[in-house]
């Protein structure tokens, strides 16, 4: 069970977003993108999961190019999880989830899809809250029900676009908990886009460093994340910690702050 | 095993809801048949309904009666349960595909195209369709009425392939069209003479009175295969409620989803709106009381808001014309007292389901 990307470019418009990205994806990992604000990260997830079409290059999910398969068996296959809560305002939890089912039914839900359904809210233990609204429960509630509808979704490969970047501490690590989960326990293979490097640098069994569209490196999280790399990309001297209690990455603030000078701003 | 629970039931209540809107419209029915000047005892509408369907030859001893019944009721109460059928569900249609729960026939200029159309062809009379007979030439105002809607979507489309298909564009596009064909109809009324400027203003109010069989020949296969169509959808139109980008990784075409459920929703509405005039608010009434009945999955949506158009406009029709008998009041006008005062009530109410 492999994705492998080669040659991929993206262009929204006039401009090129993405340059001829190429790696591949194995079962059972957890593979993060990092890389700054505008570098390409969501348009790489957006583009895999059938979003955004690719000026060039191919997508081939074992063996077989993507664009010569059927929207609806590529969607079997591969599940997204956005970064915005925008949408479904007026739906019931238990609503959200079954839209997931939407590539496996004709019309009616099966047993067997309801039985998924309750599998999916029962892993990220929301059946509780199955007939709220949307709008009626916490960031980190909602986050759980987009999760559990790409688990409802059953794809082999999940793609989640910056998950906990509403999110408080707490929820931010119940959602890389789960996610390493997914790709744990599931054996599914779980692609993150995601801002904080902490998260990257704990969770990640592999990480890929964009910038401006472009592969800067790529590899375990020792070999990508390192203090030359992550200066060169986002300009800003970090220190990388371990510890027993875990690895970190924090600026260095004395040089950071020398590095990028405050601007002056006349408040009126 | 709680949220199979809380579906099949939630099920079985929406279909519940389903059956007893599906009774009443059919009490309303027999009641608007019965509805009227000439009074009929309620077992003879049936017994005329079952001879007239068995043996249509028993009715010529009771001439006046199968006049009244068969001739005049039922093509107009056929017309009106049609046109209530075909804008609710356009309109739900229409809010699923844009994600706005105000769009309606209205919002996106086929109205007002349709307006137009009739308008020109009230104003230009024969001239701009000679091939139709001069005995025909209430049908020039129903194709030119027709055309100049579906003209409306058809421009809606061509902005899309130029400028994309979200929400916002094709909203834009809807209204700008809309206000153009507005500014048409106004030079026309300002220009034509009394009795035409009558008679547009007539059609823009809107009612039942080009309602006879031929009408409902015409439109009840286009709305009943335009329904079917659209039921067809309402998968997709659920996804569409994530997202143009949640809805496309579940394998929908979006961009797709949109032309072919715009085209068919303005095929049902324009169809009827071509027979009746503008009748307003029912593309938003039937669609946002079914929301409250039976929530959002289309599936069940799209046949509610169904139910309820067709019931709300039988029910207005039949006011209509039996309020101030033997005046006749505009049904157009009897909608826009219901629907001002719905929706003031749905702004007090705020968003509450019966079932969830």
């Amino acid at each position: 069970m492999t994705l492998t990307i080669e040659k991929l470019s993206v262009k929204y418009g006039p401009v090129q977003i993405l340059h001829e990205i190429s790696f591949s994806h194995v079962k059972g990992e957890v593979l993060c993108i990092i890389g700054p604000n505008g570098s390409g990260k969501s348009t790489l997830i957006k583009t895999l999961a059938g979003i955004l079409d690719p000026c060039e290059g191919t997508i081939t999910l074992d063996k077989r190019d993507v664009s010569e398969i059927s929207r609806n068996e590529v969607a079997k296959r591969i599940g997204y999880v956005p970064q915005d809560f925008q949408y479904l305002t007026s739906s019931t939890v238990l609503e959200a989830v079954i839209l997931g089912r939407r590539p496996h039914v004709q019309w009616s839900l099966t047993r067997h899809d309801l039985a998924k359904v309750d599998t999916a809210m029962e892993m990220l233990n929301i059946t509780s809250m199955a007939e709220k609204m949307l709008t009626e429960v916490s960031g980190g509630e909602r986050q759980r029900v987009f999760i559990a509808r790409a688990i409802a979704q059953e794809p082999d490969y999940f793609l989640f676009d910056e998950p906990t970047s509403a999110l408080d501490i707490r929820h931010q690590i119940d959602v890389f908990q789960m996610i390493k989960n997914i790709a744990g326990s599931k054996n599914r293979s779980v692609l993150v886009a995601v801002h904080d490097l902490n998260f990257a640098y704990h969770y990640a069994d592999r990480v890929i460093l964009l910038d401006e569209g472009k592969i800067v490196s790529m590899g375990t999280v020792d070999e990508v994340m390192t203090e030359d790399n992550i200066i060169s990309v986002y300009g800003v001297p970090m220190q990388f910690i371990k510890t027993d209690a875990g690895r970190y990455v924090l600026p260095d603030w004395k040089k950071a702050e020398e590095r990028i000078p405050a601007r002056p701003v006349n408040v009126m | 095993m709680r949220s199979t629970s809380v579906y099949l039931s939630g099920r079985k209540q929406k279909l519940i809801v389903l059956f007893a809107l599906l009774f009443l419209l059919f009490l309303t029915f027999i009641y608007a048949l019965n509805s009227g000047s000439y009074h009929l005892p309620f077992d003879r509408i049936f017994t005329i309904l079952y001879q007239s369907v068995t043996n249509p030859g028993l009715l010529e001893s009771t001439p006046s009666e199968k006049i009244v019944v068969i001739d005049f009721r039922l093509p107009r109460v056929l017309l009106a349960i049609l046109t209530g059928i075909s804008l609710a569900i356009a309109g739900c249609v229409m809010q699923a595909l844009l994600r706005n729960p105000l769009v309606s026939p209205f919002t996106l200029g086929l109205s007002s195209a349709a307006s137009f159309g009739a308008a020109m062809a009230i104003v230009f009379g024969g001239s701009i369709m000679p091939f139709i007979p001069p005995e025909f030439q209430n049908g020039v105002i129903i194709l030119c009425a027709f055309l100049l809607g579906w003209l409306s979507i058809l421009l809606i489309y061509g902005i899309s392939r130029m400028k994309g298909s979200s929400s916002a564009t094709l909203i834009l596009a809807g209204v700008v069209i809309g206000y153009i064909f507005t500014a048409g109809v106004m030079i026309l009324k300002y220009l034509t003479n009394d009795e035409k400027l009558r008679e547009i203003t007539l059609w823009l109010m809107g009612g039942m009175w080009g309602a006879n069989w031929g009408a409902v020949v015409i439109v009840a296969p286009i709305t009943l295969l335009c329904f079917l169509y659209l039921e067809s959808l309402a998968w997709d139109l659920n996804t569409l409620s994530a997202g143009d980008d949640v809805a496309k990784n579940l394998g929908v075409n979006v961009n797709g989803l949109r032309i072919k459920g715009l085209l068919i929703s303005t095929l049902a509405a324009s169809a009827c709106l071509a027979f009746t005039g503008i009748i307003g608010f029912i593309g938003l009434m039937g669609p946002h009381i079914g929301r409250m009945l039976i929530g959002n999955d289309n599936r069940y949506l799209i046949p509610c808001s169904a139910l309820l158009g067709g019931l709300i406009l039988l029910i207005s029709d039949t006011a209509a014309r039996t309020i101030m008998d033997p005046i006749e009041i505009p049904v157009g006008v009897i909608m826009y007292v219901i629907g001002g005062i719905f929706f003031m009530f749905l702004i007090l109410r705020g968003k509450h389901r019966v079932i969830t």
